[in-house]
């Protein structure tokens, strides 16, 4: 467990260190190429801005309602029996198919219990390692206009339930 | 789709509050909400300003492509069909590494051009072996550093928000072995389908 945290604390400034020591060593101009970077970073967050608004509002509405709860209530049981939170279930089901609904559920979750809850933790981690795939598999096929795409979807589906399935596993055994 | 999920969500929210009585919760929620979304989305911007900076100069520097090269015989090994020297495997390596460093934007037109070479390689409507190994390895996620969720989790004040770094790296190369896997399982899968209908 100690392992996992020193990792997770070391690996950004570590990479950090060898960009700059590198680039420094080649005499690139580091600072401006940073600034120049950064402000695609600002247009992106302004992109991110009316997806998320539009994503977290819709949840919400769904959530205070009672809906959400209503709806966990009812399948908990059931999941409980397989070990399986039911609380992360809308977003695992959601996660597959559309990227800015499962990033606005996900803050939805860190912000309802907390980032460092056991929730708040499965959410991030189920997030971060699996991407929308049905959204890129309509992107990529769509682009070179690809009528019938096999077995890729199931691979991709299949993909995502083990994704979930070891997020869950792999939260639970470090943060326990 | 992305619609009707959108949409139904408030729609079975706003229904469920009628008979639940908890249409005040919901009134109050729509403008709290998008209120905090806009928060949470100025909030993001230190974070992405000071990654994708960071990761201009790496670009610069070549630190990349020394990376990509590093898993240039693995993605030999992955794609059999592809030309020994084709110019599809730099593709695939870009993108591949833009994935792993949670650069989705620059990931996505590197991805674009290496299908739409794969399909001159191909030329067919049927997704060839190439694409299919090409999206198991895109849907799987790839990511080990997931910019966004610290980004989210600092917003929250998280007491570390870069803790989940090593959970999320784990899982993914359980998940994209899994993808490699089921794609290889699927494609024998269907080739014994066809010698058998021939």
């Amino acid at each position: 467990m100690g392992v996992f945290t020193t990792i997770s604390t070391w690996i950004i400034p570590c990479f950090l260190l060898i960009v700059l020591l590198t680039a420094t060593y080649q005499r690139l101009p580091t600072y401006e190429l940073f600034v120049e970077g950064g402000k695609e970073g600002v247009q992106m967050a302004f992109s991110l801005l009316p997806f998320l608004v539009g994503m977290i509002v819709s949840i919400t509405i769904l959530r205070s309602s009672g809906a959400i709860d209503a709806f966990i209530g009812l399948i908990s049981p059931v999941l409980a029996f397989f070990g399986f939170p039911a609380d992360i279930l809308p977003l695992a089901l959601i996660r597959p198919i559309s990227g800015t609904a499962s990033l606005g559920m996900t803050s939805e979750m860190i912000m309802t219990h907390g980032p460092d809850s056991f929730l708040g933790r499965l959410a991030s981690t189920m997030q971060g390692s699996t991407d929308t795939t049905l959204y890129v598999l309509t992107i990529y096929f769509g682009s070179v206009q690809i009528k019938r795409m096999k077995y890729a979807l199931k691979v991709g589906l299949l993909t995502d339930i083990i994704g979930i399935i070891t997020s869950i596993i792999v939260v639970t055994l470090i943060f326990g | 789709m992305v619609n009707i999920i959108w949409a139904s969500m408030a729609i079975i929210g706003i229904i469920y509050a009628m008979f639940n009585g908890t249409m005040g919760e919901v009134n109050e929620a729509i403008i709290e909400s998008a209120q905090s979304a806009v928060t949470l989305s100025l909030g993001l911007i230190s974070v992405l300003v000071f990654w994708i900076g960071i990761m201009k100069i790496a670009e610069k520097a070549n630190i990349l492509k020394a990376i990509a090269n590093l898993s240039k015989p693995m993605i030999r090994r992955l794609f059999p069909d592809i030309p020994k020297d084709d110019p599809v495997i730099g593709y695939i390596m870009s993108n591949v590494t833009a994935n792993v460093f949670g650069l989705g934007n620059a990931a996505t037109p590197m991805g674009l051009k290496a299908m739409k070479r794969m399909k001159e390689l191909s030329k067919s409507a049927t997704a060839s072996r190439s694409m299919i190994t090409f999206m198991a390895l895109n849907t799987s996620g790839l990511t080990l550093i997931p910019t966004t969720v610290i980004a989210i989790r600092m917003q929250y004040g998280s007491v570390s928000p870069t803790e989940i770094v090593g959970t999320t790296i784990i899982t993914t190369v359980i998940s994209t072995m899994s993808a490699i896997l089921l794609d290889r399982l699927f494609f024998h899968i269907d080739r014994m389908k066809n010698n058998r209908s021939k």
